[in-house]
C-alpha cells in the first residue's frame, strides 16, 4: 500500500515529478504534491464536482482517479486559465455576474464550463444546462452561474 | 445619529463587482485545507458506530503501532479540559447537556468524536484511526422528540428546557372564538452543508507565545475567548484567523471539539496540527438543524381574523446542547406570530434531546419553521372559511400605521419590536410582479387540460441586526491607501465589499483602494462576527460612522492648513474641497494623513493618524419582510414536484449593493428548495445515520431551479440605524417551505394536504386523485 511510484503529471502545460502511493487521488496530488490549491475537495465521492478538472480537454472529478492513472497525461487546473494578469472570460464573467459567492466551488464550476464550451463552442442551451447540472454550489442558487456561462457562451456563438 | 440621506449614493446603492472576486476565480483563495505550515501533522478523529451507548474501552494499542502515529487520544487524555460552552441565553440549567470534546463513558449519537487520532500523514491518520477499537455496550435509543422524555444521566432528562413565551389571555380568546382550526405539522433534519467541510489548524509559536487557530469562521472573538478560557490560557496569547470561508449558513464557525482538540495538540505536541473534515464525517459531525413537529391551534372570528394562537412544537435538538443553547426554540417560539396582528398567544417549545446529530442555527432559523407553520395555519383558516388566501392573508396583515409594532415577546433577550414595514403594500407589488390574477386564470386553464399544477403563497418577517455592538477603525496612510478593520467575518457573502462601499461613500475613495480586514482577532480587540444577518447592519454602521470621523478629522486638520474654516470644506474624490468650488483639488487625503503622522508639527502632544474606530450599539433587531410566490406542476405518474416560477419579494430597507442582495435571495432560495424537496438527514430505528453522501441527501442542482424573479424593496428604512438597513442573508431561505406547501397543496386541490417537509415524491404520488 505504501510503495510509492515515480510519475509526472503534466499540470497547466508544466511537468511535476512527484512520488506518490497507488491509493493517492489525482485531487490530493495536484494540491499537495503539486502546490496547485485552486482545485478543492468537496465530497470525495464523485457528487459535489468542486474537484472538476479537465484531463485531455475533457472534465473529470478529481477524487474519483488515482494520481497514478493520470500519468503523463495532460491536466488543465483553474490555476491555467488565465494568462497573466488577462483573466479567462469565464473568469471574467463570473465576476462581472456576481457567479460566486465563498468562491470553494468556483474553480470546478470554471473549468467545468471550460470543457463544455471548449468541446462544443455552439452548445445548445439546454446541453449547457443540462452539463452544468453536474455540479454543486449552495450560495449562488445557480441563477449568476447560468447568466455567466451564458454570456461566454453567447460570445463563442457571436 | 448621522442618518445617511435615503437616495441613491455614489457608490452605496450600486451593483458594484466585488473585492473579493479576483482571488477566487483565479484559484488563489485560501480556505482552510489551503493552510499549511512546516512540520505540521495530521489529525483524524474516530467516531462511534453506534448511536447510544455505554463506551467500555477504546483499544489504541494496534493504532500506535503504526509507524508515524504520533498520539492516540481518548477521553482520558482530555479530561481536564470542560466541555464546548454555549453562548448567553437567559434559559437556565443547559450546563449538564454540553458535549465533552471526547465521549466521555457514553456515546450519544453515531458520529460522537470518541478518539483522535496524531499522524504524519492525513492517509496513515485515516489507517491507523481504523485501528482504533471502541467497545461500546448499546442502550435503547431515542429517536423522535415527541416521545416521552427520557434519563439523560443521573437526576437530568432529556428535555433541558422548555421554551415559554405568552401574552393576552388566550384562553379567553378560544372561550369566546367563532371557530378553532388545529394543525398538526412537522420539519424535517436538514442543515447548512456548505461545500466546503469544517477545517481547523493550530500552531503554538514559542518564541511569541501564541496559539494560533486557523480556518476559522463567523465568530472568532467569542471563540478566542473560549478556547483560551478552556485550555487555561490568556485570551491575548490566542489568536484565530480567518482566511476565505466555503460557506457558512450558521454551522460553519461555531465552537466543535475538534477546534479544541487540534489547539491542545498543537500545545502539547509541539507542531503544527491540521484536521480537514471529510464529507461522511460533515454529514454526521457538524450541526444538523430544523427538526420539529408543532401541533398548534388558532381561534378565528366569522371572517378568519386570528384571535389567539395556542403552539406546542417539539424541537428535535440532537445528543447534546451546543453553542447556540436553545436558541432556534427559542426564535420559532418568537417569531412564529410573523405579520399578522394577534391579540393572544401562547407556546411551548420542548427542547429535547435524542440520539442524532446534535443540531444548531441553518440559515433563518426558527423562522424557515416557524412561517412554514404559520402559513400552513393561514391557508387552513381560508379553507375553513372559504375565502380566498391572498385576501385572508390581507385581513389579518399588520398596517403600516401599526408600526413599531411591539409583540410582548423576546427573541435572543431582546424585545421584539417590529420596526417598520408596509406589509400589505409589499404583498401587492409581488402579486403584480407574479401577474397573480392572470396565473389564476392560466392555471384553471392548465388544470382543466389535465394537468396538476397550483400557485402559493408565503409572508415572511426576518429578524436582522443582533446588536450589542460592533466596532469599525478605518486607518487612511500616508500614501492615501485606506484600511477597514473589523470584528465582522467573512463566510463568502461579499463583506469586503459592502463594507468598503459603505466607506467609500464617505471617504468619497474608489471602494476598490480599499483593503478591509475581518475574522482576525489579533487586529481589532473586539467583534461579533458574522451571523444572524448582522454583518450591514452592526458592521456597515460603524463603517459609516467611522468614516465620518475620518472625513471629519481631515477637513480638521485641513482648514487651517488651506485657511478655511472646517465646514467651508468637503471631500470629493478622495481630497479636501472647498464647497464653494468642489471641481478644485486642495489636499489628498494623503497629504492630510501625512500632517497627522507621528513626526508632524501639528501633532505634537496628540495621538498622531487619521485613523478612527467608532462603534454602533443597537439593543434591538430590525424586521425585514417579504412574500414569496410559487408555481408548481406535479407529474401524475411519479409524484414529481417541479418548481416552474418563483418570486421572492424582500423589503431590507435599503440595498447597499443589490447585485449582493439578489444574490443571496437566489442562493436562499436553491437551499430552501432543498429543505422543502429534497433534503433529510433520515435515521433507522438503531439510529444509524441514512444520509451521509451527497448521494443520499440531495442538494438542488441547476436543474432543479426554477425562473426565479427577486423583487428587491426598500419602502421601509429601519428607524434603528443610520444606513436604514435590514439584513439581506436570509429572506431568500425563510418562505420557501411554506411557498411550495402552498402551491402543492393547490396543485393538488387538497387544502392542508401538505403537512410535513420535505415533500417527497412517494408522499405527492399516493394522494394523486386516481
Amino acid at each position: 500500500m505504501t510503495q510509492h511510484h515515480s510519475i509526472t503529471l503534466h499540470l497547466n502545460g508544466t511537468a511535476h515529478a512527484v512520488s506518490v502511493e497507488p491509493r493517492h487521488t489525482l485531487v490530493d496530488v495536484i494540491r499537495e504534491g503539486c502546490g496547485a490549491t485552486g482545485t478543492h475537495t468537496g465530497c470525495e465521492h464523485g457528487v459535489c464536482g468542486s474537484c472538476t478538472v479537465l484531463l485531455d480537454g475533457e472534465p473529470i472529478r478529481a477524487c474519483l482517479m488515482f494520481a497514478i492513472q493520470a500519468d503523463g497525461r495532460q491536466i488543465r487546473t483553474v490555476e491555467g486559465l488565465a494568462h497573466g494578469t488577462i483573466l479567462h472570460r469565464l473568469q471574467q464573467a463570473f465576476i462581472d455576474h456576481h457567479a460566486l459567492q465563498c468562491g470553494y466551488c468556483t474553480p470546478g464550476f470554471l473549468m467545468l464550463a471550460a470543457g463544455l464550451l471548449e468541446a462544443d463552442p455552439n452548445i445548445s442551451d439546454d446541453a449547457l444546462q443540462d452539463g452544468l447540472s453536474a455540479n454543486l454550489c449552495r450560495c449562488t442558487g445557480y441563477v449568476n452561474i447560468l447568466r455567466a456561462v451564458r454570456a461566454v457562451a453567447a460570445e463563442l456563438r457571436a | 445619529m448621522n442618518a445617511l440621506p435615503p437616495a441613491k449614493g455614489q457608490v452605496i446603492g450600486h451593483s458594484v463587482t466585488r473585492l473579493e472576486d479576483g482571488p477566487l476565480v483565479r484559484g488563489q483563495g485560501r480556505f482552510a485545507a489551503d493552510v499549511n505550515f512546516p512540520r505540521q501533522i495530521f489529525m483524524r478523529v474516530v467516531r462511534a458506530q453506534i448511536a447510544h451507548g455505554h463506551l467500555i474501552a477504546i483499544n489504541t494499542e494496534a493504532a500506535r503501532a503504526l509507524p508515524g502515529v504520533i498520539a492516540v487520544w481518548t477521553h482520558a487524555d482530555v479530561a481536564s479540559i470542560p466541555p464546548i460552552p454555549f453562548r448567553a441565553t437567559r434559559l437556565q440549567g443547559l450546563e449538564p447537556y454540553c458535549q465533552p470534546i471526547l465521549a466521555a463513558g457514553r456515546v450519544r449519537y453515531a458520529g460522537e468524536p470518541v478518539a483522535v487520532v496524531f499522524a504524519e500523514n492525513p492517509y496513515l491518520a485515516e489507517d491507523a484511526a481504523d485501528l482504533v477499537l471502541a467497545e461500546i455496550e448499546e442502550l435503547p435509543v431515542l429517536l423522535d422528540a415527541r416521545l416521552p422524555p427520557a434519563e439523560f444521566a443521573p437526576g437530568t432528562s432529556t428535555e433541558p428546557a422548555i421554551v415559554r413565551k405568552q401574552f393576552g389571555d388566550v384562553d379567553a380568546a378560544f372561550a369566546t372564538a367563532f371557530d378553532v382550526v388545529a394543525l398538526d405539522l412537522s420539519v424535517g433534519r436538514h442543515s447548512g452543508v456548505p461545500l466546503e467541510c469544517r477545517g481547523a489548524i493550530a500552531r503554538y509559536d514559542a518564541a511569541h507565545d501564541v496559539l494560533e487557530l486557523h480556518g476559522t469562521a463567523k465568530k472568532q472573538h467569542w471563540n478566542r475567548d473560549e478556547i483560551a478560557r478552556l485550555l487555561g490560557l490568556r485570551p491575548h496569547g490566542v489568536h484565530l484567523f480567518e482566511g476565505h470561508v466555503g460557506g457558512g449558513f450558521g454551522v460553519r464557525g461555531e465552537l466543535y471539539p475538534e477546534d479544541l482538540l487540534v489547539c491542545l495538540a498543537a500545545l502539547r505536541l509541539g507542531r503544527p496540527v491540521k484536521w480537514i473534515e471529510d464529507r461522511r464525517e460533515h454529514m454526521v459531525a457538524t450541526n444538523h438543524s430544523r427538526e420539529q413537529h408543532h401541533s398548534l391551534r388558532a381561534a378565528i372570528d366569522a371572517q378568519g381574523r386570528l384571535l389567539a394562537i395556542d403552539a406546542v412544537f417539539h424541537h428535535d435538538q440532537g445528543a447534546y446542547v451546543r453553542t447556540h443553547g436553545a436558541r432556534v426554540a427559542d426564535l420559532t417560539a418568537a417569531m412564529l406570530p410573523g405579520p399578522y396582528r394577534l391579540h393572544a398567544y401562547r407556546v411551548a417549545g420542548h427542547f429535547r434531546l435524542t440520539n442524532k446529530t446534535p443540531a444548531a442555527t441553518y440559515r433563518a432559523p426558527g423562522r424557515f419553521e416557524s412561517t412554514f407553520v404559520r402559513e400552513r395555519l393561514m391557508d387552513a383558516i381560508a379553507a375553513r372559511i372559504g375565502v380566498d388566501p391572498i385576501e385572508l392573508r390581507r385581513r389579518n396583515l399588520l398596517a403600516s400605521a401599526d408600526m413599531p409594532h411591539a409583540r410582548q415577546l423576546d427573541a435572543l433577550g431582546t424585545d421584539v419590536v417590529l420596526d417598520s414595514g408596509d406589509y400589505a403594500g409589499l404583498l401587492d407589488k409581488s402579486l403584480a410582479r407574479f401577474g397573480w390574477d392572470a396565473l389564476q386564470a392560466e392555471l384553471r386553464a392548465r388544470r382543466a387540460a389535465g394537468e396538476l399544477v397550483g400557485a402559493g403563497i408565503g409572508f415572511f418577517v426576518e429578524k436582522s441586526g443582533l446588536g450589542p455592538s460592533d466596532g469599525v477603525r478605518i486607518s487612511v496612510d500616508r500614501t492615501g491607501a485606506v484600511e477597514l478593520v473589523s470584528g465582522a467575518a467573512s463566510v463568502g457573502q461579499g463583506v469586503e465589499t459592502v463594507l468598503a462601499q459603505i466607506c467609500a461613500e464617505t471617504l468619497t475613495v474608489d471602494y476598490r483602494a480599499i483593503r478591509v480586514v475581518r475574522g482576525r482577532t489579533d487586529r481589532i480587540e473586539f467583534g461579533n462576527g458574522a451571523h444572524a444577518s448582522r454583518v450591514t447592519v452592526m458592521s456597515g454602521s460603524a463603517t459609516h460612522l467611522a468614516a465620518l470621523e475620518i472625513r471629519a478629522m481631515a477637513l480638521a486638520t485641513a482648514a487651517p492648513l488651506l485657511q478655511a474654516q472646517p465646514d467651508e470644506l468637503t471631500l470629493a474624490r478622495g481630497h479636501v474641497v472647498r464647497i464653494a468650488a468642489p471641481e478644485t483639488d486642495l489636499m489628498s487625503l494623503a497629504e492630510v494623513a501625512a500632517h497627522m503622522g507621528p513626526g508632524s508639527p501639528l501633532m505634537i502632544g496628540r495621538t498622531p493618524g487619521l485613523t478612527a474606530e467608532r462603534w454602533f450599539y443597537s439593543d434591538h433587531m430590525t424586521y425585514p419582510y417579504g412574500v414569496h410566490l410559487a408555481v408548481v406542476r406535479i407529474d401524475r405518474g411519479t409524484g414529481e414536484i417541479r418548481v416552474e416560477r418563483y418570486l421572492v419579494a424582500n423589503d431590507i430597507g435599503r440595498a447597499v449593493n443589490p447585485m449582493l442582495v439578489e444574490g443571496q435571495i437566489a442562493g436562499g432560495v436553491a437551499q430552501g428548495l432543498g429543505g422543502a424537496l429534497f433534503e433529510e438527514f433520515r435515521y433507522d430505528e438503531a439510529g444509524q445515520p441514512l444520509s451521509t453522501t451527497f448521494a443520499d441527501y440531495l442538494i438542488p442542482t441547476l436543474a432543479e431551479m426554477p425562473a426565479l424573479d427577486v423583487l428587491v424593496a426598500e419602502d421601509a428604512p429601519s428607524p434603528l440605524n443610520p444606513l436604514g438597513v435590514k439584513g439581506a442573508g436570509e429572506g431568500g431561505i425563510n418562505g420557501v417551505g411554506a411557498a411550495i406547501a402552498s402551491a402543492v397543496d393547490d396543485a393538488l386541490r387538497k387544502p392542508g394536504a401538505i403537512t410535513t417537509l420535505p415533500i417527497l415524491p412517494r408522499q405527492v404520488h399516493a394522494m394523486l386523485p386516481r
